[in-house]
């Protein structure tokens, strides 16, 4: 579904990414973990072309988006839940998940916001309350939602989780792995390494710009290493 | 907590006595070749006194009274209070409201004096400018600061075009818009990737810089003297002056047979403006219901996730700038012939703020508001004339009161398809 390979990644002078590789096969469920500053982030936006990968390449089922424009690459059945959130403040909830299928055709819009309203029931409540008065955890909700509602092939997650209850974290996961089932690939940017695996098909773990470790989700968490580098031992 | 309050009143006080005195009490008078100074009558020093008291007291019971104003129905901010109205009621009562409003502007130049409609129309220009910036400004979320450029585009474009070629009102308007929507696009792209202070910073550097070459472009735009003799708009061929200037024309009152006067111009001309006033705010309504409207709220609200949403920046960006602009060309070239003379006199740094002003001031990206508050703002300083030196410091002072007691707006932007809830 997704290649990425061996990218390099430059803000101006400084390389943040030095050649790395990452894949996510169709159906699966992808965790990237790794430690604040890493590079996370940045693998995520060059995926978007903002910035565009210096070296290397991307592909995207098969196509070449290396140096696409952010938004054809966003309208080919990728959608994004950028970090921290980024709901349209003065906008409400309905209408957050509106600017959601901006491309798409107003019956389509109709199926895929009765779909989020399902995923999210929490949502249907709010529907006219403004998204910027709205709890950290349901805004985080009204923004995989938003991302739903362009019908992706393929989500990418930047840090779901964060700055969120014990308890929403795990509805989130649950909505993540709901998705999965409905047949969406999902590549997963967490700090939350516990969960982030445990869900995950397969995991990668991004040490200052390289991949330092690659394999299943399971066999990472058994990972003495990673335990203790990412579990807190 | 009430110590201080007094300090602060006291403070307050005495720097309104510092400013007032000297500006209203000391006059400078020439006398032959010396100019002496005089000192102010009692009437004068009694109510500077006066005033600072006021102050003084308004200081000191600020909190207090502040609380009552809260407390009125109708200052409340936000709506939070409104009970939530059928939609389409309102929206129902909205359209009768304004098609009311503009039956009655139809004929309402019939019936007054030649100053009046004269006002009237530049009235009409403002709320044509402030429509356009409000695109800008109250929708996309771009701070343009030097809007008043493109207005200066299309007063050129109509100024310059009769004056080389001969060409009429008529065929000026859409050439001075569009001219001016090609400027706007022209600048769009150097600002494509500029945000809030610098994007404002530019805007006002390339509204100085329009201004600038007018006035030194002399062989071209006649620099400070400006261009003169533009010709008034013509009504199917026929003119509204006395003689007809230009051959194969007929006079508008000989071919009705009335007898001439200078009003039929005016009203004329007022005409012209409010048709254009209203297509103005039609089509930009028309926008805002259109995908495009939902992108500039989009970028207005969050660029990043705009972004994530597959719209593109450079695309919500220029288009903008360009019907900005292309509305500014349009109230241009009605200035031009309303005034019949243009210079860059009138398209200083001060056009650009007032009608930012006027956006601010009627609730950013509402467009009943904006109108609003474009008529106020024009219709004001006229009213006090009396007071027309102190202009500037009333309208700075019903900006800061604005800012207090209604941040939002006099209308804050509704949209469309929202209700209000009491959960707000
Ligand atoms: N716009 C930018 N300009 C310059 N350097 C940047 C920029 N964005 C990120 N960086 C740098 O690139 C490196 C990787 O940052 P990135 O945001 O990708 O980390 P991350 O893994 O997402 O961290 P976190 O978990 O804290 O979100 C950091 O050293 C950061 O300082
Ligand atoms: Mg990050």
């Amino acid at each position: 579904m997704l290649v990425v390979d061996n990218i390099h990644t430059h803000y101006g002078k400084i390389e943040a990414l030095h050649g790395v590789s990452v894949e996510v096969n169709k159906g699966e469920i992808v965790s990237l973990i790794g430690a604040n500053g890493a590079g996370k982030t940045t693998l995520l936006m060059s995926v978007c072309g903002n910035p565009q990968a210096s070296s290397g390449r991307i592909l995207l089922e098969g196509r070449d988006i290396t140096t696409a424009p952010t938004a054809e690459i966003m309208r080919s059945g990728i959608a994004i839940v950028p970090e921290g959130r980024r709901v349209f403040p003065g906008l409400t909830v309905e209408e957050n998940l509106h600017m959601g299928g901006f491309f798409n055709t107003k019956s389509e819009i109709q199926k895929s916001l009765e779909h989020v309203y399902e995923l999210f029931p929490r949502l249907k409540e709010r529907e006219h309350q403004r998204a910027g008065t709205m709890s950290g955890g349901e805004q985080q909700m009204l923004a995989i939602g938003r991302a739903l509602m362009s019908r992706p092939r393929m989500i990418i997650l930047d840090e779901p989780s964060l700055g969120l209850a014990p308890i929403i974290i795990a509805q989130i996961f649950e909505i993540i792995g709901q998705l999965r089932d409905e047949g969406i690939t999902v590549f997963l940017v967490e700090q939350n390494a516990h969960q982030a695996l445990s869900l995950a098909d397969r995991g990668y773990v991004l040490e200052t710009g390289r991949i330092r470790l690659h394999d299943t989700g399971k066999n990472l968490l058994a990972n003495p290493e990673i335990r203790e580098a990412y579990l807190g031992g | 907590m009430a110590a201080q309050n007094f300090r602060h009143a006291l403070f307050c006080a005495i720097v309104t006595l510092i400013i007032a005195y000297p500006i209203l009490g000391l006059n400078l008078e020439a006398r032959g070749i010396d100019i002496t100074l005089t000192g102010a009558d009692t009437f004068t020093v009694v109510m500077v006194f006066i005033a600072a008291v006021v102050v003084f007291a308004f200081q000191l019971f600020r909190d207090g009274i502040m609380e009552t104003f809260k407390s009125l129905p109708g200052l409340r901010s936000g709506g939070a209070h409104k009970e939530p109205m059928a939609e389409n009621r309102r929206a129902r009562i909205e359209s009768w409201v304004i098609t009311g409003i503009v039956v009655l502007a139809l004929f309402w130049p019939f019936f007054v004096s030649r100053g009046s409609v004269d006002l009237a129309t530049l009235v009409l220009i403002y709320v044509i400018l402030a429509l356009g910036l409000n695109v800008v400004v109250g929708l996309a979320g771009l701070l343009d600061l030097g809007y008043v450029a493109f207005y200066a585009v299309g007063a050129y474009t109509f100024a310059l075009l009769s004056e080389y070629l001969g060409v009429s009102f008529w065929l000026a308007l859409p050439i001075g818009a569009l001219l001016a929507a090609l400027f706007g696009l022209v600048l769009g792209f150097p600002v494509l990737r500029l945000r809030g202070d610098y994007l404002a910073i530019v805007t006002l550097g390339f509204g100085e810089i329009i201004r600038i070459l007018l006035n030194n472009w002399t062989s071209l735009t006649g620099g400070p003297n400006g261009i003169g003799g533009i010709p008034d708009p013509t009504l199917f061929g026929m003119e509204f002056g006395r003689r007809v200037k230009e051959e194969g024309n007929v006079s508008f009152h000989e071919t009705f047979g009335i007898a001439y006067a200078g009003e039929h111009k005016v009203i004329f001309l007022y005409l012209i403006a409010l048709v254009l006033a209203v297509f103005t705010a039609l089509v930009i309504r028309r926008f805002m219901r259109m995908p495009v409207g939902r992108a500039w709220e989009a970028l207005r609200e969050d660029e990043i996730a705009a972004r994530s949403l597959g719209m593109s920046r450079t695309a919500v960006k220029l288009s903008a700038f360009t019907i900005g602009a292309f509305f500014a060309g349009f109230a241009g070239t009605v200035f031009a012939s309303k005034q019949g003379f243009i210079s860059p006199e009138s398209f200083v740094f001060l056009e650009s703020a007032i009608i930012l002003a006027i956006v601010v001031l009627g609730g950013m990206g509402s467009q009943i508001g904006v109108i609003l508050a474009a008529v106020a703002v024009t219709i004001l300083p006229e009213l006090a004339r009396e007071f027309s030196e102190y202009r500037m410091l009333i309208f700075g002072a019903a900006m800061v009161l604005m800012m207090v007691w209604r941040p939002q707006g006099l209308m804050p932007m509704r949209r469309i398809h929202i209700e209000l809830k009491g959960q707000e």
